[in-house]
């Protein structure tokens, strides 16, 4: 969900900027190992792909249907520092190119959909990869885990900020109830689609998945010899 | 026609081109002087404006009122159609609601508004948050349907946006029609082998396509970067068009904050 402008009043704003900003520019320095700035065609249909994802409106029920933030499966697919880029590119031509969510409000939605969503899902899915076997049931598993707790991460940064400076007269409890009643709905459609689609790429080309390259065995190519005996 | 290359990055500007580029989703093209300013001088005068339409007190309603007239007289300088911009406001719809149904549920003290009981606080935040998403959106419609993408990425340059970024959004403008066009040509086939997406069991099929659209994406991506090397490609894009910035456009783009910088100040006097 996109916040317009004056929801959030403008220190917290201007605050989430800057610790945005901040993120960005530690993304900058990191990814340059894995992404030198000649890489960028790459990040940029990932950022495409991203882009279509959040598209995809899934049914919920009762006619209401939710979109996807698709943090988490670009935090596992590229790896958290090509993420912050892919989230902050895909999040700032939403509001500078298709008037989705206020100017003012880009720090917020920045920090929100892309860094609290993408840091929590790149430190959990390290973690729980730690305790659990090496497998690629466990990558999906662990996949969707995320994915859910990235969704409620993002709302519970929009309830944290409304509590310093909502320009609106909800409780926080209620905002805190409805939000996250919300929010775990679509959280387990994210988590479903998140760990379905890692899955799905798992099975034709695990070596994309960033989250995956170091547990998953190296695949080296075997020629085998014809059991068929050709009789021409 | 869809070609797989890199050299739209590398095209001039010296022709006059008419109609949509690549990525202009919003953009209407029209010959106006809010058209003519650089997007880099729109870019800062739109951000300056909201932030002082969001630092203004709630209680000033004539201040709300002169800063949507002010933007109402940009849609026209721009020449763009009011059904149009209003339109495109439609995307405000939920927090619309957001801030209506806030009155109903605020804190004492309460009025009466034809009877039915409302909060005072409440009504008061409701129309902030009405009034000042509303001028955000039409500043931001105003911008997205004034600017080009290209020169959109070009401004940001200029003011110091990293390289990387500005080439990650180029090239994310420049392939979305390509992805989008993969994307629905998943669809048809889905549907041609009698398909439909109607509930939660069809997820699997979604998230099927959505992994395919994924491996698409990227191995597109590789085959273009291999692509823009064998064209020397070295990490860097050359523009050979630099839009020149003059005071003039800055002092003309200016006139906007600059004016809600004077509305706010007299409101928070006059408070």
């Amino acid at each position: 969900m996109h916040m317009p402008d004056g929801l959030i009043n403008a220190p917290v704003s201007i605050g989430a900027a800057v610790i945005a900003a901040g993120a960005i520019t530690v993304g900058l320095k990191k990814s340059k190992g894995t992404l030198d700035s000649q890489t960028a065609p790459l990040a940029g249909l990932v950022a495409v792909f991203i882009f279509a994802f959040q598209m995809m409106n899934f049914p919920v029920a009762a006619g209401t249907s939710g979109h996807l933030m698709g943090g988490a499966l670009a935090s596992i697919l590229v790896g958290p520092y090509v993420a912050i880029l892919v989230m902050t590119v895909v999040v700032s031509l939403q509001a500078l190119v298709f008037a989705d969510g206020g100017l003012s409000a880009l720090g917020l939605n920045l920090l929100n959909m892309g860094i609290v969503s993408i840091v929590v899902s790149a430190l959990l899915f390290a973690g729980l990869m730690k305790l659990l076997p090496k497998t690629r049931t466990s990558i999906i598993g662990v996949s969707a885990t995320v994915a859910f707790i990235s969704v409620l991460a993002s709302a519970g940064a929009f309830v944290f900020e409304y509590s310093l400076g909502g320009n609106a007269t909800y409780n926080i409890a209620s905002v805190l109830i409805s939000v996250m009643s919300v929010h775990v709905l679509i959280g387990i459609g994210e988590a479903i689609i998140t760990g379905l689609t890692i899955g799905a790429i798992l099975a034709t080309r695990a070596d994309l998945v960033y989250g995956a390259r170091k547990f998953l065995p190296a695949q080296n190519l075997v020629i085998k010899a014809s059991v068929v005996q050709s009789n021409v | 026609m869809i070609i797989d290359s890199p050299r739209v990055v590398l095209a001039t500007k010296s022709e006059h081109v008419h109609g949509h580029g690549v990525g202009d989703h919003l953009y209407v093209h029209k010959h106006s002087i809010v058209h003519d300013l650089p997007a880099q001088v729109k870019v800062v005068a739109a951000l300056c404006f909201i932030f002082i339409v969001v630092l203004t007190p709630v209680h000033a309603v004539w201040a709300f009122a002169l800063y949507l007239t002010i933007i109402f007289v940009v849609v026209g300088l721009a020449k763009l159609h009011f059904p149009l911009v209003l339109r495109r406001m439609l995307i405000e719809i939920p927090f619309v609601i957001f801030a209506v149904l806030m009155p109903f549920f605020g804190s004492a003290p309460r009025i009466e508004v034809l009877g039915i009981s409302l909060s005072e606080a409440g009504l008061w935040a409701a129309f902030g948050i009405l009034a000042k998403g509303t001028i955000g959106v039409v500043t931001s419609i105003t911008l997205a349907a004034t600017t080009r993408a290209r020169d959109l990425l070009q401004g940001l340059e200029a003011i110091r946006v990293p390289a990387v970024l500005i080439q990650i959004a180029t090239f994310m403008l420049r392939y979305s029609a390509v992805v989008t066009n993969d994307l629905a040509r998943m669809k048809v086939a889905r549907e041609s082998r009698g398909f439909s997406a109607t509930g939660i069991k069809h997820w699997k099929v979604l998230a099927h396509s959505a992994g395919a659209l994924f491996i698409r994406s990227y191995e597109r991506g590789e085959r273009v970067h291999l692509a823009m090397l064998a064209r020397g490609y070295n990490g860097t894009i050359i523009d050979l068009y630099k839009p020149k910035v003059v005071r003039q456009d800055w002092l003309t783009a200016l006139v906007l904050p600059v004016l809600a910088i004077t509305i706010m100040t007299i409101a928070w006097v006059t408070l």
